[in-house]
């Protein structure tokens, strides 16, 4: 069961990496990127059947650092959204050039 | 075992072409959650109890019910014509992606790792759930090995709280 656990988080970690490249919507972008979270997370659960129980340590650390991110993370796309009116990222252009 | 999991897998692959494919924000988040759950499922499976049981509260519940919060007061989803990148952009990622796909299957693939139960780390695992319960069996290194990186993780949480509050509260002028 562990090779075919680390197959479907690589297959769930590009799924995410498709949905970052993929969509303009901010919140999208970000929920794809909670997924590649998850995709890791699996490994390391798949992992600790290998070394130990290590590996669900992290992946509490890891969920952790996931909410923290969620807080600061939408809190970011509200107060752009106060600016903006919208959360495509096409229209946030100011640091590009 | 085998079949439980097999079936996981396919909910969580489905919800996760849900969540990029969606044509709103709230029912992307839906296909998010159904992919959040089965994989809460599929680590009942790895014998990571109490990291189903967070990862449903967690995850599912406070996380997910903050992104619905912020959908619901951004008023989001009525543009979904302009919010997914077409043509050239869409097939250059799919083939980025698709090599990561086979760069990354062929990594793991290999290896041919399929021990499940008779592994070193899963005898170790079996033998702290019998003698802690689910819950001692992980915060037993949390409380000794892991402890200062435990309690810095306090203080990160601390810092995002201020952060969130800091970004999101309006100006009063």
């Amino acid at each position: 069961m562990i090779t075919e656990a680390m197959i479907l988080s690589a297959i769930l970690f590009v799924i995410g990496t498709f949905g970052v490249l993929v969509r303009r919507n901010a919140i999208i972008m970000f929920l794809c990127i909670e997924l590649q979270l998850n995709a890791v997370n699996l490994t390391l659960v798949a992992m600790s059947r290998l070394w130990g129980i290590d590996g669900q340590v992290f992946v509490f650390f890891v969920m952790t650092v996931a909410a923290a991110e969620a807080a600061v993370g939408l809190a970011i796309i509200i107060s752009i959204f106060r600016h903006y009116e919208t959360v495509n990222v096409d229209n946030f252009n100011l640091l590009k050039w | 075992m085998e079949i439980l999991f097999y079936m996981l897998a396919a909910v969580a692959i489905g919800g996760a072409f849900g969540v990029v494919m969606a044509r709103t924000p709230v029912g992307s988040l839906l296909f998010m959650v159904s992919a959040l759950a089965s994989l809460a499922g599929i680590f009942v499976l790895m014998e990571a109890h109490f990291l189903a049981a967070v990862q449903i509260i967690v995850y599912a519940g406070a996380i997910m019910v903050l992104f619905l919060f912020v959908i619901m007061l951004l008023n989001l989803g009525h543009e979904y014509r302009t919010d997914l990148r077409g043509g050239l952009f869409a097939l250059l990622s799919f083939a980025v992606t698709g090599a990561l796909a086979g760069v990354l299957a062929r990594r793991f693939g290999a290896t041919g790792m399929d021990m499940a139960g008779t592994t070193p780390g899963g005898q170790a695992i079996d033998a702290a759930l019998l003698e802690y319960g689910a819950v001692g069996a992980i915060a037993q290194p949390l409380f000794t090995d892991y402890l200062v990186p435990f309690e810095i993780t306090g203080i990160l949480l601390l810092v995002a709280i201020v952060g969130a509050l800091v970004l999101a509260k309006r100006r009063v002028s």
